[in-house]
């Protein structure tokens, strides 16, 4: 994807609300940028280290959680006498330490589960975001347990001349998506474009080779987790904000598979897949939501993703691509076909 | 002393079902390299199967275990021949994904079929507990940990004493070996997902009885298949039946003397600490993991 390219898609996403400002698309089109924003995240591993992480929910959750739980404050008893008492802090601070803390799990992560690959490394991301899920409904104290957390205060903004809004309209949470997705974008294109992504690139088509001519394997591993798990909790963040509601059920397995449908239908590897396979997969929900029930949906969804995956492996990005340089390829007529053409031209 | 007792009795139960489930799924992997996530959907159709005959068709309880036996080896074999035969799959992430489709896919018209309200299921048996001493087990549970113990027994001695074994054996070690001397992959192939798959449902239809039959239950079940399989060592059959009486034991016990809240999480943190400390398993042959 070209520049200029990038540019005028983002100017006509930011263009959108003042185009159709129906506030029931736009937060559609919102919370299915939440979701890109995951899976942009979710590319960075699967699509440029290779290795498939089934507990992506886990970092997405650990954002919302983190950024709820400072923005509202808590006193939670950690036995053994302690107690850990946090004020409330304005949202944004809340906000940028869910990214912190996110990041900090990646690295955890990241540097016990790369000890291992394949089906091994993605059961330890699984249990992973299975124990997780488990502390936010058992840990009632902090999490509120299978009740959720409510009243989650939204994000706000110091504009000149309007002092400091609440980004509670729809238009509003469509922006602020918006740019923390063209950010979070921007960021992994930069990443893969650098030395570093190159090394990452290099572990991904041969580990061993790439080992061999000197790339050190876990702290590339380690750094592509650490700065997915941040990406994937400023998603986490801002859907804690800007839904306002959060409970356990961010981490279900169900949304690492919507990310990992995203990413493989779009095109893992590519920078534009997540963004198409988020578009498709994230609004195809809304599309069918008067037509059939929720069931036959993830039926669809379902039956989408193994039609993707057998017949277009590689995800639809890289299938456009082949789609645009088979139209600009001049035909060519073999020769042995092109010999009897004109042989039949000179008999009649 | 006799409350430990009773937590072993209980985990023995829960272990040979938990064995079954795990070696269904051991036997997959470990000869075809497919990580089936949807292994707890079979189980789910196992359950939903037992209970539509029982309680639907007036079936009895024992026939009806047959009944999802058979099932779950037809949509076995069936998920084999239409998804796993492709030639180009050699991946093993794409393998997996495809899995995930089809395990949403199951999971969705299983919730169709039967509605979100958990299903009951009726047996024979008595609810009095028989009791030994001082240790009491329900007649439902004897039952269970009897098939279980019966089936892991058969399938013990299919896998050392037939033909059909030796190749399942040979296959497992060394597939282009195997196929020099005259194995049919591809039918041991769909003969072990099927084989696979029927263990899956018997392990759901036995369980269901004990506790209710849920669409959603398979989703702790290939997760719990996975903790089990992963404990015993990817594509050790022993291993995956010790990982599961294992297992049965972490989370009988844990419930019991540390946090009954975090029942299902002890599985999941002794797989992190295995894996930290012996990725390949307990009881594992040398295999390169990392």
């Amino acid at each position: 994807m070209n520049w200029k390219f990038f540019g005028v898609f983002v100017v006509c996403l930011g263009l959108f609300p003042l185009v159709w400002p129906d506030p029931y698309i736009l937060s559609v089109m919102g919370s299915a940028g939440i979701m890109i924003i995951a899976a942009i995240s979710l590319n960075l591993l699967l699509g440029y280290t290779g290795q498939l992480s089934l507990g992506h929910a886990a970092f997405f959750g650990i954002g919302a959680y983190t950024s709820a739980l400072m923005s509202l404050g808590f006193n939670v008893d950690l036995g053994f006498g302690i107690t850990v008492q946090v004020d409330p802090k304005p949202v944004w601070a809340a906000f940028a330490t869910a990214i912190v803390v996110t990041a900090f799990f990646g690295w955890l992560v990241g540097k016990l589960a790369f000890k291992v690959r394949g089906a091994y490394f993605v059961v330890i991301t699984i249990s992973f975001a299975q124990v997780m899920r488990m502390i936010s409904l058992n840990w009632t104290d902090l999490t509120e347990g299978p009740m959720g957390m409510i009243s989650i205060p939204p994000l706000s903004l110091w504009l000149p001349g309007e002092g400091v809004v609440n980004l509670t309209s729809k238009a509003e949470i469509y922006w602020l998506v918006l740019a923390v997705g063209v950010i979070a974008y921007l960021l992994v294109a930069m990443l893969v474009k650098s030395r570093q992504g190159r090394a990452m690139i290099a572990l991904r088509e041969n580990e061993t080779l790439a080992t061999s001519v000197g790339i050190p394997v876990t702290y590339f591993l380690a750094l592509a987790a650490v700065i997915s798990a941040a990406i994937a909790g400023a998603a986490g963040g801002l859907y804690a904000h800007t839904v306002r509601i959060i409970d356990p059920d961010v981490f279900l397995f169900i949304y690492t598979v919507t990310m990992v449908i995203m990413v493989v239908a779009g095109g893992k590897g590519t920078l534009g897949g997540p963004v198409v396979g988020g578009l498709i997969f994230g609004l195809m929900p809304e599309l069918l939501r008067g037509v059939v029930q929720p069931e036959v949906q993830w039926v669809i969804y379902g039956i989408t993703m193994i039609l993707i995956l057998l017949f277009l492996p590689r995800g639809l990005v890289p299938a456009i691509y082949d789609f645009i340089a088979w139209v600009r390829t001049p035909i060519a007529i073999p020769v042995r076909e092109s010999k009897r053409a004109l042989s039949a031209g000179a008999k009649s | 002393m006799q409350e430990i007792l009773q937590h072993t009795v209980n985990a023995m139960v829960l272990g040979s079902t938990y064995a079954l489930l795990g070696i269904g799924l051991t036997i997959i992997f470990g000869i075809m390299r497919v990580v089936n996530f949807a292994h707890g959907e079979l189980y789910t159709l196992g359950a939903y199967v037992a209970y539509g005959m029982v309680a639907l068709l007036n079936l009895d309880f024992f026939s009806s275990i047959l009944v999802a036996a058979t099932v779950g080896m037809l949509i076995g074999a069936l998920i084999e021949f239409a998804f796993l035969r492709r030639k180009d799959l050699k991946n093993i992430d794409e393998v997996m994904l495809i899995m995930i489709g089809i395990m949403i896919i199951m999971q969705n018209l299983e919730l169709m079929v039967w509605g979100g309200v958990a299903k009951i299921i009726p047996t024979p048996f008595s609810q009095d507990p028989i009791s030994f001493g001082d240790v009491s087990i329900s007649p439902t549970r004897l039952f269970v940990f009897s098939i279980a113990a019966i089936l892991l027994f058969i399938f013990y001695l299919g896998i050392e004493r037939t033909r059909f074994g030796l190749a399942i054996r040979a296959t497992f070690q060394d597939q282009d070996a195997a196929r020099i001397v005259g194995v049919n992959v591809k039918a041991i192939y769909t003969l072990t997902f099927a084989l696979g798959s029927a263990m899956a449902a018997v392990a759901g239809a036995l369980l269901a009885p004990m506790f209710v039959a849920t669409p959603l239950m398979g989703d702790l079940a290939s997760l719990k298949a996975f903790a089990i399989v992963i404990l015993g060592g990817l594509g050790s059959l022993g291993g995956a039946a010790i990982g599961g009486f294992l297992l049965a034991f972490i989370e009988e016990f844990g419930a019991s003397y540390i946090s009954s809240a975090y029942r299902d999480a002890f599985g999941f943190l002794v797989i992190i600490i295995v894996m930290l400390f012996r990725p390949q398993g307990l009881f594992a042959a040398k295999e390169r993991v990392g």
